[in-house]
C-alpha cells in the first residue's frame, strides 16, 4: 500500500510529460524484481511432459535467488497454463509480454505451440527460450533454440547406426507420429540416407496417428521388413504416449534389439518411467544429455532437482538439461549486458558459454542454436540409459539443414553484417521468412 | 648315520613346506591372477577388445565362463571400484547387494556409485548370445536345445557345424533335428559349394524361419549360378505363398482382437446411451479409473503381481460402478430428456475427473506391470505367432459380452431394464421403479466401463488422458451397431476392427482411421439407426 502511494505521487510529479510517465511506471515496476514467464502446458495431453519443464525453471529461479538473483534483484516466475492448447499458446505468451511484462520466457514443447507463440514474441520483441528438440528449418530473432536441431540428434543417429560400432545397418524403417517434426525430420533422413548410398526400397516409411495404441500390424510389418538379409533399424520419431504400446508390441512380438535395434529421438527417461523396461533393454536413444552421465556438475543437478521435487526417485531428461543451459546462459548474459533489456541480452547472448550437464562446455552461437554433444543411449532395466557411443566434441546446431535441396544454402546468422535468420548464401538475398 | 639323519631331517621337513607352500601360492596367485586379468579385460572401453574377450570365455568353455557370460548378458556383473575386483550387482532399493560371481558368496551392500557395470551393447549381446547357445546345444531339455540351434543358425561357423552335425546323428527330438537339418543346410548354402547349394535349398525352402528368409536373399545378391538363383526365386516364391497366408490369418486376428478391444470400451455405452440415452462423455474416464484402480492394486499387493488382475476386474468394477452411480445421482438425472445440456455436464465431469487424477497421481503416466503369462507369444509354427495378451483380451472381452448378455436376458434386473428401454411410461406404470432402474444401469455400464480400463491398462498408457483416446472410437461403434443392441454393438465392433486391420498394410494407420470414419458416415446416413435398429422407445423417438 504505502509503495503504491509512493509510486502514485511519484508519477503525480511527472504527470507533465505523459509519455515520460509511462515509461517511469515500467522501470518502477521492473525495479521490484526481474520476471521469468514460465509458458508451459500443466493440463491437457502435454502436460505430462511439460510440467517437469516449469519445475524446472521454477528450481532454476529458486537457485538463481539462493545465489543473490541477478543485477540485485530477485527473480519472480509468472507460470501460466496453455493448456496444451496451441492458439492459447499465443494469447498467454502476450498476457506474459505485454501484461505481465516479463522479461524473459522459458516455454513450448511441441512445434506447433512454438509456431503459434512466434509471431506474438517477434510483434512485441520478447525473448524465448525453447527447450525440446525439434525439426529445424527455423531461426527467429526473439527465439533461442537450446534444444537439438535434426544434425545434432537425428543425423548422428543414422551415422552411428552405420557404423561397425551400431551393426552396420543397411535398412531403415522410418516410424513416426503424424505431424511436423516426425514428418520434416524423416524427409531430412530420407534424403541423408539416400546421399549415403541407401536404397528406395531399403527405406520404410510409416506414420500413425497421436496416441496411436494399436501396433499389432505395424510391428508385424517391420518384422517382415527386417528378414530381408539386411541388418534392419527402426528410426523412431513416435512421439509422446505412443511410445508405450509400441515398444510393448515389439517385445510381445518377439523383436529383440539384438535382431532389429529401434533408436528414438522423444524418448528419454521421463517416458520410460512409466513402463517395465526388461523388454526394452539394448535400444537406443539419441539425446544431447542422459541422466546417467558421469561428471560432478551433473550429480549435483540431480541431488538439486531431486531436492526440489522432494522425489527421491524423479528423473532428468535431455529437455531438462536444455532448460538448464538456456537458463544459465540467460542469466549469464544479463549479468553480462548490465540490464534485462531484450536487445542488449540478445547482443550478449551470442558466444556466450555455460557448463553442459554431461561435463563439456555449450556455446550459443549466432543462429540461435548451440553447440552440444551427440550421446547414444541404450535402454536399461532400470529405465535409465547407459551411453555406448558419443561425438567427438561438441556439434554446431544448424537452422537450417542442409540435407534438404530447398534449404541447403541458408543459414541464419542474427550478428553483423547479416544479421538475417533465412540468408541465402548463393544470392546474398535476406528473405525475410524466419520460420 | 643315524645323527646324519638327525641332521637332514629338519631340511627335508623345511623343503617339503618350503614346496607345498610355494605350489599353494603359486594355485592361489594364478587363480587369484586370472581374476584380475580378466577384471581387466572386462573393464576394457573398446568393444573389439570386449568382443574378444567373449571369444576367449567361450573357447574356455568351462561352467565358470558360462556363467560369467550369462551375467554379463544380463548385465549383472560389475566391477567395484574401490578393489577392482569383479562382483555380481543386484539392484536392491537404492543401494546394490553384491556378491562374489563364481561362490555366490554375499559381499555387502554397496551403492550405485561404487560400481562400474560391464559393458555392453546389441553387437556383444549378439556374440554373448550365439556362445551361450553352444553350452546349451548340450542341454538336457529339448525347448532349449531347440532356441540353441536356432541361436546358432543365425551365423555358424565352422568349429559350430561340426558339433551340429554330430547332434544331428544322435538327436531324438523330432523338432530339434528338423532344425538340426535347417542349420546344416544354412551352412551348406551359405559356405558350400554348388551341388551342395542345390541340395539344402531343397531343405530350406520347406522352412519359414525368418533366417532362411534373410540368408537366401543375401545369398540372392551375391550368387552368379543360374541355376541356384532360380532355385532361390522358387523357394521364395514358396515362402511368399505361405507368408500371404498366414498374414492372411494374422490381419484377422489383429482385426478380431482390435475389434474387441472396441467391443469392451463400448459395451458399457452400449448400455447407458442404448438404454438411457445418455451422452456420457466422461464414460473414457471411468475406463481410466479402471486402470488406475489396477495401478492402485499392483501398488499395494506387489508380491501378488500375477494375480493382480483378478483383483483389479471386481475393484474396477465397484469403482466406476459407484462412481458412475454417483454421477447419476447427482447430475444426470436432473438433467434427462435435455441431451444437450447431459453432453456438456458430463464432458465436464470428465474434465474434472482428468484434472482430478492429475492432481492426485501426477500428470505422468503410472506404471502397471503385465503379469507373465500375458507378455510373450503363441508361437504356433516359425512364420505364425499371435501375442498372448491380445488372445486373452479377445477371450476376456466375449467373457464380458456374455455375462452381460446374461444379465439383460435372464435376470430380473435385465428384465426391468428392457422393459425400460422399450417404453419408459408403460413401464413406469407397470410398477417397474425406473429411476432405480437408471441408476443401477448407469452403475452397470460405468463398472463395465472400468473393467475395460483394467484391460487396457495392459495394453496402453495409464495415465490421465487414458479415456479420451477411447471415447470416439467407442461412440462410433454404438453408433455403427445401432443403439440399445448388444448384439450390433458386438458385430460393429469386430467389423470395424477387421475392416481398420485389412485396411491398414496397404493405406497406413492414419488413412484407414480416415476411410473408417468416412465409412460409418456414409453408412448412418443411409441407415440412422444403425446396423441393428432396435424396435421399441427407441422408434418413438
Amino acid at each position: 500500500m504505502k509503495s503504491s502511494l509512493k509510486k502514485l505521487s511519484r508519477g503525480l510529479i511527472v504527470a507533465s510529460a505523459a509519455t515520460a510517465a509511462l515509461s517511469f511506471s515500467v522501470i518502477s515496476q521492473a525495479a521490484d524484481t526481474i520476471k521469468v514467464g514460465v509458458l508451459h502446458s500443466l493440463s491437457g495431453t502435454m502436460a505430462i511432459s511439460e510440467t517437469t519443464l516449469k519445475d524446472t525453471v521454477l528450481m532454476m529461479v529458486d537457485e538463481q535467488n539462493k545465489k543473490g538473483g541477478l543485477l540485485g534483484k530477485k527473480l519472480e516466475a509468472v507460470v501460466v497454463d496453455p493448456a496444451s492448447d496451441w492458439p492459447l499458446f499465443a494469447e498467454k505468451a502476450r498476457e506474459l509480454l505485454a501484461k505481465e511484462k516479463v522479461d524473459v520466457i522459458f516455454g513450448g514443447w511441441t512445434s506447433v505451440s512454438r509456431k503459434s507463440v512466434l509471431p506474438v514474441v517477434e510483434e512485441l520483441n520478447g525473448l524465448m527460450f525453447y527447450p525440446v528438440q525439434y525439426e529445424g528449418q527455423e531461426s527467429s530473432k526473439n527465439v533461442f533454440y537450446t534444444g537439438a536441431a535434426p544434425n545434432q540428434q537425428a543425423i548422428p543417429a543414422v551415422d552411428y547406426l552405420m557404423s561397425s560400432e551400431g551393426g552396420n545397418v543397411k535398412r531403415f524403417v522410418l516410424a513416426g507420429t503424424d505431424y511436423v517434426y516426425p514428418r520434416t525430420t524423416n524427409k531430412i533422413l530420407d534424403s541423408y540416407l539416400k546421399s549415403k548410398g541407401v536404397k528406395e526400397s531399403d527405406i520404410m516409411i510409416n506414420y500413425t496417428p497421436f496416441g496411436h495404441s494399436d501396433w499389432q500390424t505395424i510391428v508385424s510389418d517391420i518384422k517382415k521388413f527386417g528378414n530381408a538379409g539386411k541388418k534392419t533399424a527402426v528410426i523412431s520419431t513416435i512421439n509422446g504416449d505412443a511410445n508405450v504400446p509400441f515398444y510393448k508390441e515389439l517385445a510381445n512380438q518377439g523383436i529383440a534389439a539384438e535382431d532389429i535395434p529401434v533408436i528414438a529421438f522423444s524418448v528419454g527417461e521421463e517416458e520410460l518411467s512409466g513402463i517395465d523396461t526388461a523388454p526394452l533393454v539394448g535400444h537406443l536413444a539419441a539425446w544431447n544429455y542422459f541422466m546417467s552421465a558421469e561428471s560432478d556438475i551433473n550429480d549435483e543437478f540431480i541431488e538439486t532437482w531431486q531436492t526440489f521435487t522432494k522425489n527421491e526417485e524423479r528423473v532428468a531428461n535431455d529437455p531438462m538439461e536444455a532448460t538448464y543451459i538456456g537458463f544459465n546462459m540467460w542469466a549469464k548474459a544479463v549479468e553480462k549486458a548490465g540490464t534485462t533489456d531484450v536487445n542488449g541480452v540478445r547482443s550478449a547472448m551470442y558466444g556466450i558459454t555455460v557448463p553442459n550437464l554431461t561435463g563439456g562446455i555449450a556455446v550459443m552461437n549466432t543462429n540461435h542454436h548451440l553447440t552440444k554433444p551427440v550421446l547414444i543411449g541404450e535402454i536399461q532395466d532400470d529405465g535409465q540409459f547407459e551411453i555406448v557411443w558419443e561425438t567427438k566434441g561438441g556439434v554446431i546446431g544448424d537452422a537450417w539443414t542442409q540435407y534438404l535441396p530447398e534449404s541447403s544454402k541458408i543459414v541464419a546468422d542474427w550478428s553483423a553484417p547479416i544479421k538475417c535468420g533465412n540468408y541465402n548464401l548463393e544470392s546474398g538475398v535476406c528473405s525475410g521468412q524466419n520460420y | 648315520m643315524i645323527w646324519r639323519l638327525w641332521q637332514i631331517l629338519p631340511l627335508v621337513c623345511l623343503c617339503l613346506l618350503f614346496v607345498f607352500v610355494s605350489s599353494a601360492q603359486a594355485l592361489t596367485d594364478s587363480h587369484t591372477n586370472s581374476r584380475e586379468e580378466l577384471a581387466r579385460q572386462l573393464s576394457e572401453k573398446s568393444w573389439d577388445k570386449l568382443e574378444a574377450t567373449i571369444t576367449e570365455l567361450s573357447a574356455k568353455g568351462d561352467d565358470e565362463s558360462q556363467k560369467l557370460l550369462t551375467l554379463w548378458l544380463s548385465g549383472q556383473l560389475f566391477i567395484e571400484k574401490s578393489t577392482d575386483r569383479l562382483v555380481i550387482g543386484n539392484r536392491s532399493g537404492r543401494m546394490y547387494l553384491i556378491a562374489d560371481p563364481i561362490t555366490d558368496e554375499a559381499l555387502g551392500e554397496v551403492k550405485k556409485r561404487s560400481l562400474k557395470k560391464i559393458k555392453i551393447n546389441n553387437r556383444l549381446r549378439n556374440a554373448i548370445r550365439t556362445a551361450l547357445a553352444i553350452w546349451d546345444l548340450k542341454s538336457e531339455d529339448p525347448d532349449k536345445r531347440l532356441q540353441a540351434v536356432k541361436e546358432t543358425s543365425r551365423n555358424i561357423q565352422a568349429e559350430t557345424l561340426a558339433i551340429l552335425k554330430a547332434m544331428l546323428k544322435t538327436e531324438s527330438d523330432e523338432d530339434v533335428h528338423s532344425a538340426l537339418t535347417t542349420a546344416v543346410a544354412l551352412y551348406h548354402i551359405q559356405h558350400g559349394n554348388d551341388e551342395l547349394k542345390l541340395q539344402s535349398l531343397e531343405i530350406l525352402s520347406e522352412s519359414d524361419d525368418p533366417i532362411v528368409r534373410s540368408a537366401l536373399e543375401s545369398i540372392k545378391t551375391e550368387t552368379k549360378n543360374k541355376e541356384i538363383l532360380l532355385g532361390i526365386d522358387s523357394a521364395l516364391a514358396d515362402m511368399d505363398r505361405r507368408q500371404d497366408y498366414y498374414s492372411a490369418i494374422e490381419s484377422v486376428f489383429f482385426g478380431l482382437s482390435l475389434g474387441s478391444v472396441l467391443l469392451l470400451a463400448a459395451i458399457g455405452l452400449a448400455i447407458t446411451f442404448g438404454v438411457m440415452g445418455v451422452i456420457n462423455m466422461a464414460h473414457g474416464e471411468m475406463m481410466m479409473l479402471g486402470a488406475y484402480t489396477t495401478f492402485i492394486i499392483q501398488s499395494a499387493f506387489p508380491s501378488l503381481m500375477e494375480q493382480s488382475l483378478f483383483i483389479a476386474i471386481p475393484a474396477a468394477f465397484v469403482v466406476a460402478g459407484t462412481v458412475g452411480i454417483l454421477i447419476e445421482r447427482l447430475v444426470i438425472r436432473h438433467l434427462y430428456g435435455r441431451p444437450l445440456e447431459t453432453l456438456l455436464a458430463t464432458f465436464g465431469i470428465s474434465l474434472i475427473l482428468q484434472q482430478a487424477v492429475r492432481t492426485i497421481f501426477s500428470p505422468l503416466n503410472q506404471a502397471v506391470s503385465t503379469p507373465e503369462w500375458l507378455s510373450g507369444s503363441w508361437i504356433i509354427n516359425d512364420a505364425l505367432s499371435l501375442t498372448w495378451n491380445r488372445v486373452y483380451i479377445i477371450g476376456f472381452s466375449l467373457t464380458v459380452f456374455l455375462t452381460l448378455l446374461f444379465i439383460m436376458h435372464y435376470t430380473r434386473f435385465g428384465l426391468n431394464m428392457r422393459a425400460v428401454t422399450q417404453n419408459r411410461a408403460m413401464a413406469n406404470s407397470m410398477g417397474i421403479p425406473t429411476h432405480r432402474v437408471d441408476a443401477m444401469t448407469f452403475g452397470l455400464g460405468s463398472g463395465i466401463a472400468g473393467v475395460a480400463g483394467v484391460a487396457l491398462s495392459q495394453l496402453t498408457n495409464v495415465g490421465p488422458n487414458l479415456g479420451q483416446n477411447y471415447i470416439i472410437d467407442s461412440f462410433m461403434v454404438v453408433v455403427f451397431g445401432g443403439v440399445g443392441n448388444l448384439w450390433g454393438t458386438l458385430v460393429a465392433a469386430m467389423s470395424l476392427g477387421v475392416v481398420n486391420k485389412l485396411l491398414e498394410p496397404w493405406a497406413g494407420a492414419v488413412i484407414a482411421k480416415i476411410l473408417v470414419l468416412i465409412f460409418i458416415i456414409l453408412f448412418i446416413q443411409k441407415r440412422p439407426k444403425g446396423l441393428f435398429a432396435l424396435k421399441g422407445r427407441a422408434v418413438e423417438d
